[in-house]
């Protein structure tokens, strides 16, 4: 990356004119440097010999820095685990900007490094993109869209509709982590923690569990917003059975934990990013746990649970004592408490 | 956090619940007060645990769901008007009688949320050109911090804070539910927070007037069964009074700190309640003294009056009537995105908690 020469992002960077030119080559094409994208077409023309998947996310996190992360690797992970949750190896990303006025230049810098080295991680290639300047107080410092392509994996077969009762319910790991390291950041907020973003890229291993398993994979799917009870209540609705899960079973971090405790917001919803539930045929349970429990981003996999025909549409959790209660889907923004 | 195990423990909670089992013998109607302990019965399936004759009434401890529809209205007012508004986080999607308070802010309303009113002063004072008002509701246990913000924006000199405060008491409350009439309780679970602030001799007087048992009762699973446990104790035993099972929260004279706090500011005095209707002497009210930090006082909101919704029966729930689940419109025209009432809002709120997590639930 070179210097930019200036230390803020102004309206001139948006205008299509020469700072647009200046920006794009010194921090863009020059981080992210590779043959689709050197060719600077208005868009990126590349073969594909594959069913495909595509996937858009838009991120609009406050604060842009957090503790693990900021959002530019989120606005990479995000996409990338959201075309692999569809069976897919993401290939391709495109990269959209909106920038708000007076945005430090240092910053926009270090976002841009993150969603490069995010990017290699994950051994996808940026290859199109767009830079927009809106006015102070008409953005929220920086907002970013980026879409993914990938290629659908020759033995995957992933669609909800192949859900049956007894399925398993597999998570590679904690939940509740990113969520609450950025309710720790919040202004108004503040409390001392270690606790870090988990946001990673999950392609390589669901890729693994694609090779290994094939068709005995019934769904990937990442509960990021609305958390893990939401998208439990999701499927089960989808399907028109019921989920029964364990609470004891659920991975979470004593500190993510007492965090939630102490705010009181309740774990099963808070946003995950580095986490993804597996729905697989009951008789590869343990092999893929196994398999998960041995990859790097799946050392606290666990088996949460089941489908079944029992209570059609409605998540049951057995809670630590052994009651039952209904998991429901979240309304709207989970509310600290009065008291 | 030790509670985050051993008070979740199922080898202990199973203990007591056995013996609940083994000694309960007739039919008993035992009311938890606090919408915090509601939340946790549900919330951990402890109702379907419990023997069938054992029937737990929700009562009415959630600050969100007994504050009057008017105030909520007032709160608005005060947004429209360009006053920052600062909120506990639950308070603001209960509807009030055209709009919530998140609605009011979605049109340009400056509402902050906050987990204490101090955070309200420091707003106060980074922003002395801008009106800042703290929506104070709550039963004894928000009362200290409510008070303390006052004394901190008087001792920082600020002009531009004051407070719109809606605060209940329990005692009183409790003398409403078992006057009335259809009132079939048997025993109290005493709200273990409340009395954390309080103590417990407001209490002893009650036990001797209704002859009737009472247990300070924390939150935790294990805290919950075994707080129904002594009080089913006491009733199978046919005697009547006064025990603490959160003893390691709650103290005889209670917080003496917190309670000089609450007086230097408030004083006892009448207080609307949503759902049941004006209850002599059983709220706070700012004190003369204090009158420049009242909102009610400053901004000329008083004559705010609106009637609640005639389908809601709020009020029925709340004296532990009737459950949510006995409601027509439960789980139908009222749902948590779109509330009737504000049980049916608050995650301590008897409907809510139910359409969250009872397994009773058939919509």
């Amino acid at each position: 990356m070179e210097n930019s020469g200036f230390e803020t992002i102004n309206l001139g960077h948006g205008s299509g004119g020469e700072l647009t030119r200046n920006l794009l080559d010194k921090v863009i094409f020059n981080t992210f440097s590779n043959p689709f994208l050197d060719q600077k077409h208005d868009g990126a023309i590349v073969e594909i010999n594959s069913k495909i998947a595509i996937s858009t996310d838009s991120f609009v996190i406050t604060p842009i820095f957090f503790k693990g992360g900021n959002i530019g690797e989120l606005a990479v992970n995000g996409t990338v685990n959201d075309v692999a949750m569809c069976g897919a190896i993401p290939k391709y990303l495109s990269l959209a900007f909106i920038i708000e006025e007076g945005l430090k230049m240092e910053e926009f810098e270090k976002i841009v490094a993150s969603v490069k080295k995010a990017a290699d991680k994950s051994g996808v290639l940026i290859i199109t993109g767009d830079t927009k300047v809106v006015e102070r107080g008409k953005g929220d410092k920086i907002f970013i869209n980026t879409t993914g392509f990938g290629q659908v994996h020759p033995k995957a077969n992933i669609s909800v509709h192949n859900i049956k009762a007894g399925d398993k319910i597999l998570v590679n790991g904690n939940i509740a982590q990113h969520g609450m390291a950025i309710m720790s950041e919040r202004e108004g907020l503040e409390f001392e923690s270690d606790l870090v973003s988990d946001t990673t890229n999950l392609n390589f291993l669901v890729k693994d569990l694609l090779d290994a398993f094939g068709e005995k994979i019934k769904l990937f799917r990442d509960p990021t917003r609305g958390g893990l009870g939401t998208v439990l209540h999701e499927i089960a609705n989808d399907i028109s059975k019921g989920v029964f899960v364990k609470e004891s079973a659920i991975p979470l971090e004593k500190q993510v934990a007492a965090a939630c405790e102490m705010l009181g917001l309740d774990p099963m919803y808070v946003a995950n990013e580095g986490v993804f539930l597996v729905v697989v045929d009951p008789s590869i349970e343990v092999e893929a746990l196994a398999l998960m429990r041995n990859h790097e981003k799946g050392k606290n996999a666990s088996l949460i649970g089941e489908f079944t025909n029992a209570h059609p549409n409605k998540v049951v959790m057995e809670s630590l004592i052994g009651g039952k209660r209904i998991v429901s889907p979240l309304v709207g923004e989970q509310l600290p408490r009065i008291c | 956090m030790k509670h985050l195990s051993e008070y979740r423990d199922f080898d202990a909670t199973k203990k007591y619940l056995d013996e609940i089992h083994k000694i309960t013998t007739r039919e008993w109607n035992i009311m938890e007060i606090c919408g915090g302990q509601t939340h946790s019965l549900v919330k951990n399936g402890i109702l379907e645990l419990l023997p069938e004759k054992v029937r737990m009434i929700h009562g009415p401890g959630c600050p969100v769901c007994v504050t009057p529809l008017n105030l909520i209205d007032k709160a608005i007012e005060l947004l429209e008007k360009g006053v920052i508004v600062c909120s506990f986080g639950d308070m603001i999607r209960v509807p009030g009688s055209k709009k919530s308070l998140l609605e009011a802010k979605a049109v340009g309303g400056d509402l902050r949320i906050l987990y204490s009113p101090l955070e309200a002063v420091s707003i106060a004072k980074e922003n002395p050109d801008k009106e800042v008002v703290f929506f104070a509701v709550g039963f004894e246990t928000t009362a200290p911090a409510n008070a303390l913000s006052v004394l901190h924006a008087e001792k920082e000199g600020l002009n531009n804070y004051t407070i719109l405060a809606s605060h209940v008491l329990v005692p009183p409350a409790m003398e409403a539910i078992l006057d009335d009439k259809l009132c079939t309780i048997d025993a109290f679970l005493a709200a273990g927070h409340v009395c954390a602030i309080m103590g417990m001799q407001e209490y002893y007087p009650l036990v001797e007037k209704y002859k009737i048992p009472m247990v300070v009762t924390g939150f935790e699973p294990l805290d919950l069964v075994q707080g129904i446990y002594m009080a089913v104790k006491q009733l199978e035993e046919g005697i009547y009074k006064l025990e603490n099972q959160y003893s390691r929260v709650v103290k005889e004279h209670g917080n003496e700190a917190a309670i000089a706090v609450i007086q230097k500011v408030f004083e006892v005095g009448a207080r609307e309640w949503r759902g049941i209707g004006e209850i002599p002497n059983s709220g706070y009210v700012i004190k003369e003294a204090y009158r420049k930090y009242d909102a009610e006082a400053k901004f000329n909101i008083s004559h705010i009056k609106v009637p609640e919704n005639p389908n809601c029966i709020a009020g029925e729930i709340l004296r532990g009537i009737k459950k949510p689940n006995q409601c027509d419109q439960f789980g139908k025209a009222c749902k948590p995105a779109n509330p009737l009432g504000a049980p049916m809002v608050s995650s301590e709120g008897a409907c809510a908690a139910y359409y969250h997590f009872s397994t009773h639930l058939t919509a």
